[in-house]
């Protein structure tokens, strides 16, 4: 860990997130609103990548997290017309009781059972929101009354605050002894028990860690959106983006998960102008990303660096 | 007369379910690989019969059979362009090429649905059947059309199980589904047995994807939920067992069909969701799968 502090990326961050929070003084609206976005998407990478990377769990439902947390707080909200900031914790806190739910029968399975139990999960829910329509506003989406702000630099840096800290506490995780017990449990679970590590409770702790930082991370978006729909926080599709950016970022980095995210956002941005062709074209380079270099970008910087 | 209504139209769907899924869980089963373009590829079949019929105007038993060698090369080109590069990356460490395949033939998936979108646009698209009319069966008007599907549905599952269990390729297969060393120790190609594979899935999803054409229809929209149904089946059935999908198909197809008369057709997946949901919390591997 102390390590980290005096190496090259701990810099290289350092500089990419003060020169990320001067953007608003010379950059438009638009592009804040994009990166507002991106950042807050980075985080339920981030998220994914500790459960995947360092848990060895395939979560594939990540949106199952995000969206309860989400739609949690954008009902509360709604209906009670409670406080966003308590709407907020309370949409993590319903996040982290997802997951545990989730968790525990799901963690008993392995391998492709696992990443299956939380697809359906995202099934559920998705047919949920749109069968209790009074409530969630069904296919159309959720209003939601108040946001945090609609300050376009305030919202900005909101969002690159807030993965900053959470990028902090993510990696420090990872890279903690729990990071590495995780990881063991992860590549060889029968090992690392016979070491006398309890699994089960790691596993635990790192699915409750990802439920709530996707559970926030989910209840900031909605506030920042304004709105909650199934097509934004739920469908499988957003959860199909958030692990191609943690698989194109480099997985078991956390840090190259945010830049994956950033990437694929900002990419879907500058195809615009192509069209249909956009998703296309962004699914292609993950593609060839995943075949050539499955360490993803920051896996490959690293790798390079390690080398020289 | 409703009761007789729910069991054919039921029958025509789950047998139509029945052998989507059956492509899927023999990949599986034989080379361990869950192929999320699954959809994608069915969906391709249908477009390419609908595009011959309606666009180059050929026979409808051609356009089907177009729908299928397309089906066929896609099959082909997930396995060498995706599935295959994958395997044999050494940049990959083993415990890991089950996220890369899923991710891979994801994003692979997501490729094809798009240019589908890009050239055929988004709207839904219906084969023109091989067979027209409606016939009454028990006092229920069927059409000809659903007929046709289940029995086509009916007659290719007997057909690959004969494959499978009578000649000597399928006992290959069948082999390599059990134990790949000991395969190769027998001297046999176990990359040629790939093949095979990919090509029988091919042809399955090509007729279940040509079938759902002209039963139901299709459009890019249905690439997400064929590939999440037949995933679904698969799971119920037990990963790998072919019978055990076979059983799901049919359980999944009726639930549906049963809800959407009785209930309505808003929830039509519901059902079968919460079933899927209990046979993981009580029985992770399967209704006949082994861990």
């Amino acid at each position: 860990m102390s390590g980290f502090f005096t190496s090259r990326l701990f810099f290289v961050s350092l500089a990419l997130v003060v020169v990320a929070a001067t953007l608003p003084l010379y950059v438009s609206g638009y592009v804040l609103g994009l990166l507002t976005v991106a950042f807050y998407f980075g985080v339920f990478a981030m998220a994914w990548d500790l459960l995947f990377g360092f848990a060895g769990e395939v979560n594939f439902g990540p949106t199952f997290l995000i969206g309860v947390g989400a739609y949690t707080a954008g009902i509360l909200n709604n209906q009670f017309g409670w406080s966003v900031y308590l709407c907020i914790v309370l949409g993590a806190l319903a996040s982290v009781i997802a997951g545990l739910v989730l968790a525990l029968p799901a963690l008993r399975v392995r391998g492709p059972y696992f990443g299956l139990t939380t697809l359906v999960a995202v099934l559920m829910l998705q047919n949920f929101i749109v069968v209790f329509a009074d409530l969630t506003g069904g296919e159309i989406g959720l209003t939601i009354p108040d946001v945090i702000t609609i300050e376009a630099g305030a919202n900005y840096w909101i969002a690159l605050g807030f993965m900053t800290i959470s990028a902090a506490i993510l990696y420090g995780l990872s890279q903690s002894p729990i990071g590495l017990v995780l990881q063991a449990s992860g590549q060889d679970p029968v090992q690392a028990g016979a070491l006398g590590f309890n699994i089960v409770k790691h596993k635990l702790a790192a699915f409750i860690v990802s439920a709530f930082f996707s559970g926030l991370s989910g209840a900031l978006l909605v506030f920042y959106f304004g709105t909650a729909s199934v097509g934004t926080v739920v469908d499988v599709a957003v959860g199909v983006n958030v692990i191609v950016s943690a698989v194109l970022g480099g997985r078991r980095t956390v840090l190259g998960a945010a830049l994956g995210a950033i990437f694929l956002i900002v990419a879907g941005e500058f195809l615009r102008p192509t069209g249909e062709l956009a998703t296309f074209i962004v699914s292609a380079v993950a593609l060839l990303v995943v075949l050539f270099f499955p360490g993803g970008f920051l896996g490959a910087a690293l790798s390079r660096e390690a080398r020289s | 007369m409703r009761a007789f209504q729910i069991l054919i139209d039921g029958f025509a769907i789950s047998a139509l379910y029945a052998l989507g899924a059956t492509g899927f869980t023999l990949i599986f089963g034989v080379s361990g690989v869950l192929n999320l373009s699954h959809g994608a590829i069915m969906v391709a079949a249908a477009v390419a019969a609908w595009a011959a019929a309606s666009i180059l105007h050929v026979d409808t038993y051609f356009g089907a059979l177009i729908g299928v060698a397309v089906a066929v090369v896609t099959a082909f080109a997930t396995y060498f362009a995706v599935v295959k590069p994958i395997q044999d990356s050494r940049r990959i460490p083993n415990e890991e090429k089950e996220i890369f395949v899923l991710t891979g033939t994801l994003l692979w998936g997501i490729m094809i649905q798009e240019l589908i979108a890009y050239f055929f646009t988004n709207n839904a698209k219906t084969v023109l059947p091989i067979v027209e009319g409606v016939v009454d069966i028990l006092g229920v008007r069927t059409p000809r059309n659903e007929i046709f599907t289940a029995v086509v549905c009916c007659l290719v599952i007997a057909l690959l199980w004969l494959l499978v269990n009578r000649t000597r390729t399928g006992k290959a297969v069948l082999a390599a589904s059990m134990n790949p060393r000991g395969v190769t120790l027998l001297g046999l190609e176990l990359t040629n047995i790939y093949i095979v594979v990919w090509a029988i899935y091919g042809v399955l999803a090509g007729i279940a994807g040509v079938l759902l054409g002209m039963f139901l229809g299709v459009s890019s929209y249905s690439v997400g939920p064929l590939t999440a149904s037949a995933f679904s089946i698969v799971v119920l059935g037990g990963l790998g067992s072919v019978s055990g999908s076979l059983i799901a198909a049919f359980v999944v197809g009726y639930l549906e069909t049963i809800t959407a008369y009785l209930v309505s057709p808003a929830y039509r997946t519901i059902p079968a969701l919460l079933l899927l949901v209990v046979v993981m919390y009580i029985r992770p591997q399967g209704l006949l799968g082994r861990r």
